[in-house]
């Protein structure tokens, strides 16, 4: 299990971003993490991943642990080895490599099983077979972020780490994207899902965190969470009836007539 | 006609040279975005050690050996010097290595002397004929190790697991460490692979002639030759290190002749000039990455 606790991250010295995070990711679940623009997310999975270094961050407190194992002083090679892998917010392919190449860097750290873990990543992503050898940088959105995620998974990781990987994608990629982690999380890669997408996170997660301001204020199953009256009216942009609400209703003034009045 | 040719290969031969000086300066400036001005102190000390390493061992074995001291000292630099300064600004980088090749030469010069060493090459001046056109043979080892080099360079890039580690370190830092990548040991890989490359250039340098306190200079052809074939291309370096080489030659065989107005030793100038002009056309040098502007 990869858990945090009490967790406070200052950056430069002087920005506190995380204020007493904990944060429990069991094997096997996919588990989404919600929150608004600076609530800390991306900060919590760079300090997962080790990347909180060259962002000149740091823990000052709490810890972050693998399977009961302190993992925070590492760096982030280290980590990638001990099978924790994360997709960058934003994609982030190498626009000049080729498909393939991108792949093989993804797979630095487990040379010995590249073949097997190439020919994973091309059964799940269809589409990268397809273009294996042209460069990155010329794919869609949907596709430099199916890269993205296969060029993660060829370091077998235990635990798949993805920031808003919804990120300006059309609805209807977004749902391929959404059964696509149903797919690696069926083959037993245990998915921390950061999003700004609540309905789509909430959709295939089994337990849900949300943050706001560096802090977790709401911790529960999935199922509880999409009933949840204050997350269906400010994450899901539903009414508590359940029905869209009309801005009619809110508008508690009158429009004022300036002209011929 | 025969004097055509000769002047092309003695200028392609030289060229070789330059472009492998070119190439050292390229690898250290895409993984840490600096221009290394410590490559003409490690080419001399690289010619300097085979000077010393030919006579025991003899010259095919004194190169590599070289070599690999030569990349040793890279790494050491890489280590001592620039880790610590990795997100400072590139210009303290710069000057660093500066002070760094000026520190390294005074040390080489010791061991240089006074006089000229020669670095026990096989070949000195003596010429072969090939196609009924005779030239010295060192151009020809020059342009046969280049081509070796450059292949052997190409398939690193291309195909093996730290190469390509390395071109992603230069492309994104970040998303090279996510995926694993040790940037630093991808960093210092590149210094000690430069210093490596210098120090054959060195040994190649010393052929014919020999080494004295003043070769390093040599050394400094590169940079018109980096710079037109585009700071972060392999192939850029490749290509401007062959033009500087054969432009020189030829200027310096047909000047007198064509254009005396110009002076006496015009050649050593001609590479900065063909500078000029390719900028100009294209101010990215010839391979370099074209700066991408939203306007």
């Amino acid at each position: 299990m990869l858990a945090v606790s009490n967790l406070e991250v200052v950056y430069d010295d002087v920005v506190l971003v995380l204020r007493g995070v904990s944060l429990d990711v069991p094997d096997g679940q996919i588990v989404g993490l919600l929150g608004a623009n600076g609530a800390g997310k991306t900060t919590l999975l760079r300090a997962l991943s080790g990347l909180l270094d060259i962002h000149h961050g740091e823990i000052t407190r709490g810890q972050v642990s693998l399977d009961g194992e302190r993992i925070d002083h590492l760096g982030p090679q280290q980590i990638v080895d001990r099978g924790i892998s994360q997709v960058l917010e934003g994609r982030r392919v190498f626009g000049e490599f080729t498909v393939e190449e991108n792949l093989r860097v993804g797979a630095h750290t487990k040379p010995k099983d590249r073949a097997a873990n190439l020919e994973r990543v091309f059964d799940l992503f269809p589409r990268l077979l397809e273009r294996r050898t042209q460069a990155a940088g010329y794919l869609s959105g949907g596709e430099q972020q199916m890269l993205a995620m296969g060029r993660a998974l060829m370091s077998n990781p235990r635990y798949l780490l993805l920031d808003e990987p919804s990120l300006g994608l059309a609805p209807q990629l977004v749902g391929s994207i959404r059964d696509l982690i149903t797919a690696i999380n069926e083959q037993g890669t245990t998915v921390l899902l950061v999003e700004q997408n609540a309905s789509m996170a909430l959709s295939i997660a089994d337990h849900g965190y949300v943050m706001e301001t560096g802090r977790v204020v709401m911790d529960k199953p999935a199922e509880d969470l999409l009933a949840d009256d204050d997350i269906r009216e400010f994450y899901l942009g539903l009414g508590a009836e359940g029905s869209a609400r009309s801005f009619r209703d809110v508008k508690h003034y009158r429009r004022r007539k300036r002209w011929l009045s | 006609m025969e004097e055509v040719l000769s002047t092309l290969v003695r200028g392609l031969g030289f060229g070789s040279l330059y472009a492998m000086l070119a190439v050292s300066f390229v690898i250290i400036y895409k993984s840490s975005r600096v221009i290394s001005f410590a490559q003409p102190a490690m080419m001399l000390a690289g010619a300097t050690l085979v000077s010393y390493l030919a006579g025991p061992v003899g010259f095919y074995l004194a190169v590599p050996l070289a070599a690999l001291g030569i990349a040793a000292l890279g790494l050491g630099i890489e280590r001592a010097t620039i880790r610590p300064m990795i997100g400072r600004p590139v210009f303290v980088i710069a000057i660093i290595t500066l002070g760094l090749d000026i520190a390294i030469r005074v040390v080489v010069n010791v061991f240089i002397g006074r006089d000229v060493r020669q670095v026990g090459d096989p070949w000195g001046l003596s010429t072969v004929e090939v196609l009924g056109l005779t030239v010295q043979q060192r151009y020809i080892a020059m342009i046969v190790v280049l081509v070796v080099v450059v292949a052997a360079l190409f398939s690193f890039f291309r195909y093996s697991r730290w190469g390509l580690a390395m071109r992603a370190a230069s492309l994104d830092q970040e998303t090279a460490l996510v995926q694993g990548v040790s940037v630093g040991t991808a960093m210092a890989m590149s210094w000690a692979m430069a210093g490596g490359l210098a120090a054959v250039a060195g040994a190649f340098v010393g052929t014919g002639g020999g080494v004295d306190q003043s070769t390093w200079v040599i050394a400094l052809k590169a940079l018109p030759a980096i710079i037109i074939g585009g700071l972060d291309s392999i192939e850029g370096a490749v290509v401007g290190g062959l033009a500087v080489g054969v432009v020189e030659s030829f200027v310096a065989a047909y000047q007198a002749d064509v254009a005396p107005w110009l002076g006496q030793n015009f050649s050593l100038v001609s590479p900065y000039v063909l500078l000029l002009l390719v900028l100009l056309v294209r101010p990215y040098g010839l391979f370099g990455t074209r700066e991408v502007e939203r306007v």
